[in-house]
């Protein structure tokens, strides 16, 4: 596995001559590393000819940008309107209770982060969840346990 | 023979399965010699029946549904590949009540193509809109398209060719076309249909502007949370730059064109035009003064063209088939076709493209069959997080801009969120203000700082403490708000808060008996 520095740099070499390229590298990296580091953004800040502020900005202005480590898997619930209106509420209390973590945590054996999301696009089949980059409609309790169990293994 | 199955590649079918239920269909013909082809179609929109399974057949496809991985067996056993009966049979597609009610001009190849076919789009009349306006001066397709009466469909609802007249008229070496697919509203998800089920629609119609506009360059801003709907676009575009519909020389017109997907990065406000703007610059997604208009001063600060998925692909009706034609549909000053969205607590939940002039009951009732809890209905919410909630009494409102604007409410990008009597409309205000916090880009003090109050203040009405007092600082917050926010998230949030305490001031006003 290459270095961490060294897979930073090769991607902003990548990206750099783009138009607005802040965040298509962002994503990349988010991609490659399953995070941005904190240690990119002056590399980043070089590359791009931005200040080390304004990559901290953008990095912290998106919801989708994190700049630590997640667990293994992403369980985002979604909080919108649709979803609320069959259930995502007792939904979300119940995946925190299971997993004994709020939003923006990674269970302590570092195999799920829980995140909030406002909405997947998926209303006519609300309630709906995201593990991962897979997605689930109608999802029940039970279903929702199913889905822990099955990225805790 | 080949026996065609379509089986979708929505997302939402996704979401119940239909990933499995394509593998074990294809395991299924495999151990049974059976010659099968599986295309992977968009949705016909008919949510509840997802994963809709069709076959084509000598008298039309034949629709089964909802299948799940366990029923692929007896579908086999009972010879569903020629379209033989089953539980889950529900007949000709074409046929279904609820699609031969609809009139989808802007869906009209969605579940049906298989989306990423350059060939399959061509042979169902794609490209004949690019074919005529290639052929057309740019005054005359901006002529074409304000006089079809195409208002923008991501809910401002501003006239299209006006917008696209502007661009024109601006001296400019650099223009663009960008396309506003960070469709955040809950209870929307048409253009995630059209950009996974016939992302060629929004190709040609992006083209199309930018030859009326003399745009070289595009970008679709793509919402991080439609991972599906990047890879169908990305393929789509790789086709037609491959078969010369984009690129440096579009069918040897001469004309250029190139487009690139760009992916937002979770922030709803991006969803407003200029803070989109700025984060395809590579900034935070910061809403910008206005003037000056995008139009004038957008991407790079150059003549920029910003429109919504739906807008722009039903440009390619209207270059095809004539202003007329299109302009044809509708009501009032709200011309053509909507694609509405039923979501929520209701129980046939999908996409439901119709002229304007329906009422908001025929779509609840008629299309979406009720609640899905089988509860009365006691509100909606139309048009995402900043429209307003209806009550019942309002439910023989016609879907058309102005009716909707009369009774202070906004249709918005269609969306149509269901919810039963369960509801509490104070805690849906709250919440209404809570998401306005989370989501603020934090450049105007109403905004900013109004909805961090708001929810508080909300949050007291709720504990029944000084309900009275509390009521009425909500509604001055709201209108400083309303009026003093630069952009629509802030001056929208009063929406929802303000229609929940007006149609059910009971769920504001009994806290204060039940807290004493």
């Amino acid at each position: 596995m290459q270095d961490l520095p060294i897979k930073i740099d090769a991607l902003i070499a990548k990206h750099q001559h783009l138009p607005g390229a802040l965040l298509p590298l962002l994503h990349a990296i988010q991609d490659e590393v399953g995070y941005v580091p904190e240690s990119s953004y002056k590399p980043i800040a070089k590359g791009l000819n931005l200040s080390v502020a304004e990559v901290h900005g953008v990095v912290t202005f998106y919801h989708h940008f994190r700049n630590h480590k997640p667990g293994r898997h992403t369980l985002q619930i979604c909080r919108a309107e649709s979803c609320q209106a069959m259930g995502s509420v007792a939904l979300e209390a119940h995946a925190k209770k299971c997993l004994n973590i709020d939003y923006h945590q990674t269970t302590k054996d570092d195999a799920i982060s829980l995140e909030p999301v406002y909405c997947l696009g998926n209303c006519a089949l609300s309630p709906a969840v995201m593990m991962d980059d897979e997605i689930y409609g109608r999802v029940s309790v039970a279903d929702l346990d199913a889905l822990v169990a099955e990225a805790t293994v | 023979m080949t026996i065609k199955i379509y089986i979708p590649r929505d997302s939402s079918a996704l979401s119940m399965g239909a990933q499995k239920v394509a593998l074990a269909i294809g395991n299924e013909a495999k151990k049974r010699g059976l010659d099968v082809h599986i295309i992977r179609n968009g949705s016909r929109g008919l949510y509840w029946l997802e994963t809709m399974v069709e076959v084509s057949t000598a008298s039309g496809r034949v629709a089964y549904g909802p299948v799940k991985v366990r029923d692929v067996p007896s579908l086999f056993d009972a010879d569903f590949v020629n379209g033989k009966a089953h539980a889950l049979n529900l007949g000709l597609t074409e046929e279904l009540p609820w699609l031969k009610k609809q009139q989808r001009l802007t869906f009209a190849r969605v579940g049906i193509t298989d989306p990423i076919s350059l060939a399959d789009y061509i042979a169902h009349e794609g490209y004949q809109g690019l074919k005529n306006a290639l052929s057309l001066s740019a005054s005359e397709i901006v002529k074409i398209v304000t006089d079809s009466g195409l208002r923008g469909r991501g809910g401002a609802a501003f006239p299209t060719g006006i917008k696209w007249n502007t661009v024109l008229g601006c001296q400019s070496e650099q223009k663009y076309i960008v396309c506003n697919a960070d469709e955040g509203d809950s209870g929307t998800y048409s253009d995630r249909m059209i950009m996974e089920g016939d992302p060629f629609v929004l190709i040609e119609g992006m083209t199309i502007a930018a030859i009326a506009v003399g745009a070289t360059q595009g970008y679709i801003y793509l919402r991080s949370e439609y991972p599906h709907a990047l890879v169908t676009l990305n393929a789509a575009i790789e086709a037609a730059n491959l078969a010369g519909y984009l690129g440096a020389d579009i069918l040897g017109s001469g004309r250029a064109f190139h487009l690139e997907v760009r992916r937002a990065a979770g922030a709803y406000v991006c969803g407003e035009e200029t803070s989109l703007l700025e984060s395809l610059e590579g900034k935070r997604g910061q809403v910008r003064f206005k003037p000056p208009l995008p139009a004038i001063e957008g991407l790079f600060g150059k003549p920029t063209v910003v429109n919504n998925v739906i807008s722009l692909a039903t440009v390619p009706i209207i270059l095809h088939k004539g202003s007329q034609y299109y302009a044809d549909y509708g009501m009032g000053r709200s011309r053509g076709t909507l694609p509405i969205q039923l979501a929520g607590n209701i129980k046939q939940g999908g996409l439901v493209e119709l002229a304007f002039g329906a009422t908001l009951r025929e779509l609840l009732y008629d299309f979406g069959g009720g609640s899905a809890t089988g509860r009365p209905i006691r509100a909606v919410q139309v048009g995402g997080p900043l429209g307003a909630f209806l009550p019942e009494s309002q439910f023989d409102t016609p879907l058309d801009y102005e009716a909707f604007s009369q009774l202070w409410a906004v249709l918005g990008h269609g969306g149509i969120v269901a919810f039963d009597d369960s509801v509490d409309m104070a805690v849906m205000a709250r919440y209404a203000f809570e998401f306005c916090a989370i989501e603020s880009c934090g450049k105007c003090t109403p905004c900013r700082i109004g909805s961090t109050r708001g929810a508080e203040v909300m949050g007291q009405i709720i504990a029944g403490k000084d309900t009275v007092k509390n009521i009425k600082l909500v509604r001055d917050l709201s209108d400083t708000m309303l009026n003093g926010s630069l952009c629509a998230l802030g001056g929208m949030t009063p929406y929802p808060v303000l229609s929940a305490m007006n149609h059910f001031p009971e769920d504001f006003e009994t806290k204060k008996a039940s807290a004493a």
